[in-house]
C-alpha cells in the first residue's frame, strides 16, 4: 500500500520506475538508512528555490494499480519465500538474508542489468528498497538480545549485497531501514560497509519537540557518511544542519 | 625495508592513504599485493590515475596483485563448488579461517625467479572489515602475524594497513585490533576529523608517531599536521596554518 504519488503534467512525463514513498508509520524515534547509489542531486543551496526535487506523494490515497501495471517490480516476502525450499546455507549466513541474496542476484539476471544480455534494451535505474533490515522480521536476532546467536549474517550480507551491485553497469539505487540497533558495535561496522548513511530523528517524544528553533519541523537529518567513489574527496554540500518536515504531501529537507 | 605502518582513522576517512601508498610504492618499483576488501579496482584505478600512476598497466606487467575482495566474495557465494586444489583467499567467509588468505599473500609475495621488483609489500583496505565478514579477532591477528613474519622479516618488504577506530566505539573485536596493531607497528599514521566538527578548509588531522624501537623505551617521535584532501592530492600544513587562515 504506497501511498499515491502527486502528479502534475511535467511530472508525469518524467516519472521513473518506482515512486519512492515513506510510509508514515515507519518514523520511529531513530531509524538509519543506508543508500548506496550512483548519481547524487545536488542539494540546493538556498531552501527557497522551487525547482521540483524530491518526491512527491498524498500519505491519504493509495497507489493506483495502473501505475503498477506499467512498470516492473519485483517483490521479496520472506514467509512465502522460507516455505518453498529447504534451508539453504550459504556461507553460515542466516537463511532469511540468504534468500534474500539470492532472489536479487536472479533479478539483476534475469532483467539484464548485469550485462549478461546485451540484446536488451538499456535499462533505468533498478531500486532496490529493503525494510526493517536487522529485525526480527528476518530472523535476525541483533536487535533484541546482547548475545545474538550469529552477528556476522547481517555485515555478511550487506557486503555480499554490495558486492552484487558494485559490479552491475546500470545504476542501482537502494534503500534499506534500518530498526534502531542497539547493538553498537554491529551499527559501527553497518557504517563502515555503506557508501552512505543518513539518519532521521524524530523529535516525538523528545525535549526538542517544545523547543522554538524547531517548530516548523518534524525531526532532524544526520548525513553521517558520504560515498568517496571514484575519487580522492567527497562532495560535501555546504550545509550540514538539516532538518526535515513531514506533512501529508510532502517531504522537505531543509 | 622490513617495516609496518599503522593507518588509522577515527571520525574520517582514511583511505586517502591507502591511495598514497599504492601509488608510492608501485612508482618505487616494488612488487604490491593489494587486498582491497571493501571497494572495487575501478575505484582505484581511476584515483591512482589522477595520482599519475596505472593499475591496470602495473597489473599487467606483474607488478600489482590485485585481490578484489568484492569479485571474490561473488564467485564464493554464487559460483560452483571450489575447484579441487585452489581454495579462494575468502574462503574464511564460510570457514572462519585465515590461512587461505596468506597462502595468497604468501604466492603472490614471494619472488619468482625472473621477477627484479624491488622489496615486496602488502596493502590492506580494511582490515576492520575481516571482522565484519565472520573472522575472529584472534584469528585476523594471527593473519597479520604470519604475514610479518613472512613479508617483514624473511622477505624483507614493508606491510601497510588500514584500520578503523573511535574513542566511543563499542566495537570490542575491532578495539582489540587495533590496540594490538598500534603496539606492533614502526609507523602509525592516525587521521582525525576535527574535533570541533566539520571545516571545509581543513578536513582533518593527521598524527604521525614513529616508533624510534620496538625493543626500547625511548619515545616515540610524534608530528600532527592538518590537512585539506583536494582532487589529485593533500596539502599539509601546521596546526592552525591553513591557507584560509592565513
Amino acid at each position: 500500500e504506497l501511498p499515491a504519488p502527486l502528479l502534475d503534467d511535467t511530472y508525469r512525463n518524467e516519472l521513473r520506475e518506482e515512486a519512492t514513498a515513506v510510509k508514515s508509520e515507519d518514523f520511529q524515534d531513530t531509524m538509519k538508512i543506508a543508500w548506496r547509489y550512483q548519481n547524487l542531486p545536488k542539494m540546493e543551496a538556498s531552501p527557497t528555490t522551487s525547482t521540483k526535487f524530491g518526491h512527491y506523494y498524498d500519505l491519504s490515497k493509495k497507489m493506483s494499480p495502473e501505475l503498477f501495471q506499467s512498470i516492473k517490480w519485483h517483490s521479496f516476502f520472506l514467509p512465502e519465500e522460507l516455505s518453498l525450499e529447504s534451508k539453504l546455507k550459504m556461507c553460515n549466513m542466516n537463511c532469511g538474508y540468504a534468500r534474500l541474496l539470492q532472489s536479487i542476484q536472479r533479478i539483476i539476471y534475469q532483467e539484464g542489468f548485469d550485462g549478461s544480455h546485451p540484446q536488451k534494451k538499456q535499462k533505468n535505474i533498478l531500486r532496490i528498497g529493503i525494510q526493517s533490515l536487522g529485525s526480527m522480521l528476518w530472523g535476525d536476532d541483533i536487535c533484541s538480545t546482547d548475545t545474538p546467536e550469529d552477528s556476522h549474517s547481517l555485515t555478511k550480507f550487506l557486503y555480499a549485497y554490495s558486492m552484487n551491485i558494485n559490479y552491475l553497469f546500470h545504476h542501482i539505487r537502494c534503500v534499506f531501514c534500518f530498526h534502531v540497533l542497539q547493538n553498537k558495535a554491529i551499527m559501527e561496522r553497518v557504517t563502515n560497509l555503506s557508501d552512505m548513511v543518513v539518519g532521521l530523528e524524530s523529535f516525538i517524544g523528545s525535549e526538542r519537540e517544545t523547543n522554538p528553533l524547531y517548530k516548523d519541523y518534524h525531526g532532524l537529518l544526520h548525513v553521517h557518511q558520504i560515498p568517496r567513489l571514484n575519487s580522492l574527496i567527497c562532495d560535501v554540500s555546504d550545509t550540514k544542519d538539516l532538518a526535515f518536515r513531514l506533512k501529508r504531501k510532502q517531504f522537505t529537507i531543509e | 625495508q622490513g617495516k609496518f605502518t599503522l593507518l588509522r582513522d577515527t571520525r574520517t576517512d582514511g583511505s586517502f592513504l591507502v591511495h598514497h601508498f599504492l601509488s608510492f610504492y608501485l612508482r618505487a618499483g616494488c612488487k604490491v599485493c593489494f587486498v582491497a576488501l571493501l571497494q572495487s579496482f575501478s575505484h582505484y584505478n581511476i584515483v591512482a590515475q589522477k595520482l599519475g600512476v596505472s593499475l591496470t598497466a602495473a597489473k599487467e606487467r606483474g607488478q600489482l596483485v590485485f585481490l578484489e575482495g568484492l569479485r571474490s566474495c561473488l564467485d564464493l557465494l554464487f559460483g560452483e563448488e571450489e575447484q579441487s586444489g585452489q581454495p579462494s583467499p575468502l574462503q574464511f567467509i564460510s570457514t572462519s579461517n585465515l590461512k587461505s588468505l596468506f597462502d595468497f599473500v604468501r604466492t603472490s609475495l614471494t619472488p619468482a625467479e625472473s621477477e627484479s621488483w624491488k622489496g615486496p609489500v602488502l596493502l590492506v583496505d580494511d582490515l576492520s572489515v575481516l571482522l565484519s565478514l565472520g573472522a575472529t579477532p584472534v584469528a585476523v591477528l594471527d593473519f597479520i602475524h604470519y604475514c610479518r613474519v613472512v613479508v617483514c622479516s624473511q622477505l624483507k618488504g614493508n606491510i601497510v594497513v588500514l584500520v578503523h577506530s573511535s574513542e566511543d566505539s563499542e566495537d570490542e573485536e575491532n578495539k582489540l585490533i587495533v590496540n594490538s596493531m598500534c603496539h606492533h607497528s614502526n609507523l602509525i599514521l592516525w587521521v582525525e576529523g576535527l574535533a570541533t566538527g566539520f571545516c571545509k578548509d581543513v578536513h582533518g588531522e593527521i598524527k604521525i608517531i614513529k616508533r624510534v624501537s620496538l625493543e626500547s623505551t625511548e619515545q616515540d617521535l610524534i608530528q600532527i599536521y592538518q590537512y585539506k584532501i583536494q582532487d589529485k592530492n593533500v596539502t599539509f600544513f601546521a596546526r592552525g596554518l591553513s591557507a584560509a587562515v592565513l
